[in-house]
């Protein structure tokens, strides 16, 4: 297996929809992957992420939109014509044939010589380090083995488009993370064009070139995890992806977003709701030393502990506002911090930098 | 502790607390069982009359037995039968039992149910029914009518077996099959038969055996030259005691309780 | 209104899709259509012609003279009335002798199950005509059961027990047991055993346990199986026919009955319809407590 980027597929998909009932599994999604990118749909469960990659695959029929790769139109071709590799949640390998038996099935289906074939098939076993495991029955593998399996399968016939259901959902935590690292390191090689789909947040940000955010069959956002995590465009996003307190702004008739009638912000874009929202991230709120001078380019709250928990390397602070609001900051338990001499009901300052602050539009629930 | 004295259930009752559920137990697997394995020995007697135990062994109602055109006669349409039936109603009930299953809507089970009614309408009314019916069209003492009605009852068994194990069966890995670039059929054919297969043996089996011991149907259905076994002794035990049907019944049990048995064996296997 | 353009973006591709869908559905639909053909030639036809047949009288007249017969002849009530008593006491003799034994499968350990239940699966498999005629073979005045229990010292003189009432019971409960037994195994090995060990915690005695936990939570095996029970009884036909000696008239007796000696199918179907409503009616009313298709084709 050689790097080709140029193998790679570009996948456009426009107003896809499917219902069921009056349901909408996907309410006129518009995706555009691009060539040799690593896509990941993320989102609760029963968001749609699933029924849009299986629309991808060919195993779910949408009720109208137009999926193309490339440029052909493929939104009716039957699953076999589409040539994309697929790894399932399960991995659903086929338990009465051997790891080599598994991985040459999609050669045997294209007719590929023994020789080829052979070839081939130890070379992608060779990739997911699986090298003296060809004659092994699939229930004498372990699940991360049977997870290399399935994903060699998924690339043994070079597809120009891979797609993965929550690949690594089976594994416990610490293959998984490993996992992760080498599926990224996989996708480098392959330089194919992926679509992963996952219900964990980490996972999303750790291997994805960008993220696609799906909400009740809706795209909620979509961007590289920095501006996923650092500029959630609303609530959804914002609490889904990483921890989230949520301050209510309010804006006044300069342009000032105003909290407690202290202007804090100004409004970001030209939007003109009165409602807005203070995303404040908890390793990015500070606890500050008492009668810590307030610098311009900071906001600053005041409030009492309600909550502390000790976590090891940090620990987590709620602190309730004048208000009621109750936010969250994750502090260093080293040294020099004082986290130690926290006490509950303490009366306590914390800051954000302004550069730090997350506006979005809408009001607080 | 000895054995008898340690916990036997959740409750902690002993195993000496429960010899009367042990005893009652025994007593009735014995009753379950004595009654179905009793003509064996029985077959074996020398006598006219059927003995327990035999005072005289001796073969006499197994060369009887063979020695009847009609007793052999009925045999070979018996197995003419239930082999048609097997052949037929496997397919069949597999192919149904598949396209409901993978289809799974409202309508799917309704035709589910409808595919199952075989089992809910008594078999005398679908005997006296096919009997008017058949009769009208020169299907009466044919074989074709009546593979067909014992189609129509294994039907549901394949049905339910294959079902079942389609139920465990993870249909994914047909899709990934269709995605690593396999048609559907083939994808069936290649990936999910070969895991049915046991199943599938089983359900044919059972089709086979639900055929070979039916009663009613074929005592309304067939005749002539092609009168099951079942029809004949029927009839036979109806007049007066035979004591070749003896022979007859331990031949079926040997059959029945052969083949269920090994399906068990190769299930067993088949599992580890 | 949505303008036509806009109206064209929302619906792209709605019709392949559509046209592909229904394509797929028909295939999948075609699958099941010989065993649908099958059921249709074999049940459907030949039972709705004789629904049909039922309503005409011997001169061909539509008429309600088989189901006015039915009403007016105490024959035909004595032979509803004994098909409903032998079902009800087979189901109920089937319940009394398979819930102990089901029972002790439940509890012992899985790995010993396979072997005893050998003992339920046996009659299971085996020819219910081979049953019913080694039930005849030990009924007999000198058969093996008057022997045995004479040698005991039971009773003095040879029982009748074939040809009566006695000899259908002993049949058909021998014959059903498997069928109550299987479903209630496996409705008992579905009880959550931590709910005994909780009712024990909370001060239950194993008996109270077992009475105000275990067999609640058994009920719907009991009836799961005691419907499959009963309604087999309804339309059975070779035991009693057997071992009943003429005696014992069930509804499905009398209609060959009729059909042998009258040759009135009018008369026949008439009956056999009522037997149809009767069994279809026990089910609907088993479906108001328990989901059917979970009782009857193993699902969950």
């Amino acid at each position: 297996m050689t790097s080709n980027a140029s193998a790679s597929l570009t996948i456009s998909v426009t107003e896809l929809t499917k219902k069921y009932g009056r349901v909408f599994a996907l309410n006129a999604v518009s995706i555009d992957v691009r060539a040799g990118e690593f896509l990941t749909l993320l989102g609760p469960s029963g968001s749609g992420k699933t029924t849009l990659l299986m629309a991808i695959a060919g195993f779910n029929r949408p009720d109208s939109g137009r999926i193309c790769f490339a440029d052909e139109d493929i939104t009716v071709l039957p699953p076999h014509k589409r040539g994309v590799g697929m790894v399932f949640q399960n991995y659903a390998l086929f338990p009465h044939m051997s790891v080599f038996e598994n991985v040459a099935f999609p050669l045997k289906l294209r007719k590929i010589s023994a020789e080829e074939k052979h070839h081939r098939v130890m070379e992608a076993l060779k990739t997911v380090q699986l090298s003296g495991y060809a004659e092994r029955g699939i229930d004498q593998l372990s699940g991360g083995q049977r997870q290399r399996v399935a994903l060699a399968r998924a690339f043994v016939f070079g597809p120009k488009i891979l797609l993965m259901d929550e690949p690594l959902s089976a594994l416990d935590k610490k293959l998984r993370e490993e996992m992760q690292i080498e599926l990224k390191q996989l996708h480098r090689q392959l330089g194919v064009t992926t679509v992963y789909v996952t219900h964990d947040q980490r996972e999303a940000l750790t291997m994805s070139d960008r993220i696609a955010v799906i909400n009740e069959g809706e795209l909620a956002q979509i961007g590289t995890p920095r501006e996923i995590y650092n500029r959630p465009a609303n609530q959804f996003v914002a609490s889904f992806i990483g921890e989230s307190s949520f301050i209510p702004l309010h804006r006044n008739d300069s342009g000032q977003l105003v909290h407690e009638s202290v202007a804090v912000l100004p409004v970001p874009n030209e939007e003109t709701g009165k409602e807005w929202s203070l995303v404040i991230r908890p390793e990015r709120l500070l606890l500050e030393k008492p009668k810590a001078k307030r610098t311009n380019g900071k906001i600053f709250f005041d409030g009492v502990i309600t909550e502390l928990v000790y976590q090891g390397e940090t620990a987590i602070v709620m602190i309730e506002l004048g208000n009621g609001k109750i936010v969250t900051s994750r502090a260093n338990t080293r040294a020099g911090d004082d986290v130690d001499s926290l006490e509950l009901g303490q009366k306590v300052s914390v800051s954000i930098d302004k550069n730090d602050a997350i506006v979005i539009p809408g009001g607080t629930k | 502790m000895s054995w008898w004295q340690k916990a036997a259930s959740e409750t902690q009752v002993t195993h000496r607390q429960r010899v009367w559920l042990y005893i009652l137990a025994t007593i009735i697997m014995f009753l379950l069982v004595i009654p179905t394995v009793i003509v064996i020995p029985m077959s074996f007697s020398e006598s006219q009359y059927l003995e327990f135990p035999p005072r005289e062994w001796s073969l006499r109602w197994y060369h009887e037995y063979l020695n009847t055109p009609r007793w052999v006669n009925a045999t070979i349409t018996s197995f003419k039968v239930a082999t048609l039936t097997m052949l037929v109603a496997t397919p069949f009930g597999t192919m149904a039992a598949y396209g409901l299953f993978v289809s799974g809507g409202r309508m799917s089970k309704m035709l589910f149910f409808t595919l199952m009614t075989p089992m809910i309408v008594p078999v005398i009314l679908i005997a006296i029914g096919t009997f008017y019916v058949f009769g009208r069209i020169g299907l009466v003492n044919s074989i074709f009518g009546l593979v067909m009605a014992h189609t129509v009852l294994s039907v549901p068994i394949v049905m339910i077996i294959v079902t079942s194990a389609l139920r465990t069966y993870d249909l994914n890995q047909e899709r990934v099959a269709q995605s690593l670039g396999s048609t559907r059929i083939r994808a069936f054919f290649e990936i999910t038969l070969p895991q049915l297969k046991f199943s599938i043996v089983t359900a044919a089996l059972l089709a086979f055996l639900t055929s070979f011991d039916e009663v009613i149907i074929s005592i309304f259905l067939s005749g002539g030259g092609n009168s099951t076994l079942t029809k004949q002794m029927f009839s036979a035990l109806r007049d007066y005691i035979d004591p070749t049907i003896a022979a007859i019944s331990t031949l079926m049990i040997l059959l029945s309780t052969g083949l269920m048995l090994s399906l068990q064996i190769l299930g067993g296997r088949g599992a580890r | 209104m949505a303008s036509p353009e806009i109206n064209k973006i929302e619906h792209l591709n709605a019709d392949k899709l559509l046209a592909a869908e229904r394509h797929e559905n028909l295939t999948i639909f075609a699958l099941s259509l010989p065993a649908l053909i099958a059921v249709l030639v074999v049940i459907v036809i030949p039972v709705g012609w004789l629904f049909s047949l039922s309503f005409l009288d011997s001169s061909g007249q539509l008429s309600l003279v088989n189901y006015q017969k039915m009403i007016e002849y105490k024959s035909y009530a004595r032979v509803f009335k004994t098909t409903f008593n032998v079902s009800i006491l087979t189901t109920l003799l089937c319940i009394l002798i398979g819930y102990p034994l089901a029972y002790f499968l439940s509890q012992i350990p899985r790995r010993y199950v396979g072997f005893f239940m050998l003992t339920v699966l046996l009659p299971f498999w085996t020819s219910l005509l081979v049953r019913t005629y080694a039930w005849l073979v030990m009924l007999q005045r000198n058969g093996l059961i008057n022997n045995f229990a004479i040698d005991l010292g039971l009773w003095d003189t040879p029982l009748k027990l074939a040809h009566n009432l006695n000899g259908t019971l002993i049949g058909m409960v021998h014959i059903m047991l498997p069928f109550l037994i299987l479903p209630l195994y496996a409705a008992m090995r579905r009880i959550d055993p931590h709910a005994l060990q909780a009712a024990a915690n909370l001060g239950a005695t194993p008996v109270q346990a077992f009475w105000q936990i275990f067999v609640p939570l058994s009920l719907p095996g009991v009836v799961a199986g005691s419907l499959i029970v009963f309604v087999l009884c309804l339309g059975f036909y070779v035991t009693p026919a057997v071992l009943g000696g003429g005696r014992v008239i069930l509804v499905s007796m009398q209609i060959t009955a009729i059909l042998e000696d009258q040759f009135n199918w009018g008369a026949a179907s008439a009956l056999g319809v009522v037997l149809l409503v009767l069994t279809f009616a026990a089910l609907f009313l088993a479906s108001r407590f328990l989901k059917l298709d979970e009782v009857m084709f193993g699902k969950r």
